[in-house]
């Protein structure tokens, strides 16, 4: 039996269909979810991310902690400011990528994905043995509300007092909606600017439905999973399980600038990572590659050169509903990994042409 | 939801209408359409192409997923639905109307073995 979120019942009275999410039924879609990719990329959506594993660290040594557990510098983020990082094994392999927000000098909160939460939470807790520091998995009380899109600043600063010029984007701040205590972060997962609502998850209907209200001006549509894969695979953001997974290191994501060697101190995979850093090896790299017509490259699907020989591995792919073709993202050998050069992807068969391009597939306007 | 009565049904939730006797039209249920999201793209047997029963004759790929289309019936493919292959969304929006597919002339003796409404609500029911 999977886990229902604290806004169920506003869900389920939204019409919503429900997917099964790493233990969590989760809204999938309400109506059309390209009407709701849409929504995010013109207007807002408001997605339920209650799925979403959160682990505070408190006390005199959680920055130390931190700075031990995971690759990134977590003592050099000032309070207030979040980083993005990952947490690897000794061998170096990704377990989870993270969003960490210092909220202040001894306090972090951990935001890891819904799939890799437990696990998590039980290797900081090894990790912070014999640090000053507490470590607290809050994933089953706290929910998540994120509200995304160009229009989400005019609903969030209809609702708060918070200072969103002051807000930079991979910033937070304490606030309420409602009178209602809540953590407003500038992040999200979509290409949009957007905000993400920590709140107490028996609150979090009552958020859910003064945003709403709020929204109802601005173009604000509930949006669900299914949109929410597709908005960031344009903005080429790296999804746990299809680019990332424990058998690579951040260096093999082509995400090796979020290791920091220069720590005080070891930490967690810094052997094999230096050694992974200085392999002389055929590494591949992340691309993007577009194609034309209807049918989309997807997750596992072979990457062809000119000889019709595999050179890679699709790891997502769909239609672009913004731009209307076929994108994907693959691991590609960096002979064949330059921007314009042509390949092609087996699609059930079908040798379907691509071509290499830059990520993101999808920037918004400044 | 509502599944015409005059519908036959398959287990891989196709409707089939045998009501013309030149020609059966096929298409794929509203509760295939929900499951699927957003129908994006829609591949067709080609007029004239023998179908099988059972055997995949075509796709229908939304955002998230791919499925394969199966032949309800023997029989030769007469003719497609070229409005669905321009506007792949008429599957969600009138699965049992616009949203047809393709219309098959069944073989003589390949009159195909269906379910009523009925069973075929019970069988979604159990999946």
């Amino acid at each position: 039996m999977s886990t229902p979120s604290p806004l169920h019942s506003v869900h389920e009275a939204l019409g919503a269909s429900f997917t099964d999410f790493a233990g969590w039924s989760m809204p999938l879609r309400y109506g059309s979810e390209l009407t709701e990719h849409k929504a995010v990329r013109t207007a807002s959506g408001l997605f339920d991310l209650s799925h979403m594993g959160e682990i505070e660290l408190t006390g005199p040594e959680a920055a130390q902690a931190l700075d031990f557990a995971l690759v990134g510098k977590l003592s050099a983020v000032k309070p207030g400011k979040a980083r993005y990082t990952m947490i690897c094994d000794a061998e170096g392999g990704v377990l989870d990528d993270l969003v960490v927000y210092r909220l202040a000098a001894d306090r972090f909160m951990v935001v890891a994905n819904a799939s890799n939460a437990a696990t998590v939470a039980a290797a900081l807790r090894e990790r912070a043995d014999g640090f000053a520091v507490e470590v607290n998995d809050r994933s089953a009380e706290l929910a998540l509300i994120a509200v995304q899109g160009p229009t989400s600043t005019a609903i969030i600063g209809s609702v708060t007092d918070a200072d969103l010029d002051a807000l930079a984007y991979y910033a937070s701040v304490p606030s309420a909606i409602g009178g209602i205590d809540i953590l407003l972060a500038r992040t999200g997962y979509t290409g949009e600017d957007g905000f993400e609502v920590y709140v107490d998850g028996a609150r979090a209907p009552e958020v859910w439905r003064l945003l709403t209200e709020a929204g109802q001006e601005h173009g604000l549509l509930p949006a669900g999973l299914a949109c929410r894969d597709t908005l960031r695979l344009e903005a080429g953001m790296p999804l746990y399980g299809n680019e990332l997974s424990a058998s690579f290191t951040p260096f093999d994501a082509g995400l090796g600038r979020v290791v920091k060697f220069d720590k005080a101190g070891g930490f967690v995979g810094k052997e094999a990572l230096e050694r992974r850093r200085d392999a002389d090896v055929e590494t591949k790299v992340l691309v993007g590659l577009v194609g034309s017509g209807k049918r989309a490259p997807r997750h596992g699907y072979a990457v062809l050169d000119g000889a019709g020989a595999q050179v890679g591995t699709v790891t997502s792919g769909a239609l672009s509903p913004t731009l209307g073709h076929p994108i994907a993202m693959a691991y590609v050998p960096v002979a064949v990994s330059e921007p314009g050069t042509a390949l092609t992807v087996d699609i059930r068969g079908t040798s379907a042409p691509v071509e290499v391009v830059k990520l993101p597939f999808y920037q918004r306007q400044a | 939801m509502s599944n015409p009565e005059n519908l036959g049904y398959t287990t891989d939730h196709e409707w089939v209408d045998l009501g013309d006797p030149a020609a059966a039209t096929v298409g794929v249920t509203k509760y295939a359409a929900d499951a699927l999201g957003d129908v994006v793209y829609v591949q067709l047997p080609e007029v004239g192409a023998t179908l099988t029963t059972g055997e995949a004759c075509g796709e229908i790929e939304s955002t998230k997923s791919v499925s394969d289309l199966f032949a309800p019936a023997d029989g030769v493919v007469v003719e497609i639905n070229e409005a669905v292959v321009d506007t792949p969304e008429l599957v969600n929006t009138d699965p049992f109307g616009d949203g047809w597919l393709f219309r098959v002339r069944v073989r003589v003796d390949g009159e195909p073995e269906l379910l009523d409404a009925a069973a075929y609500a019970e069988h979604t029911k159990e999946g």
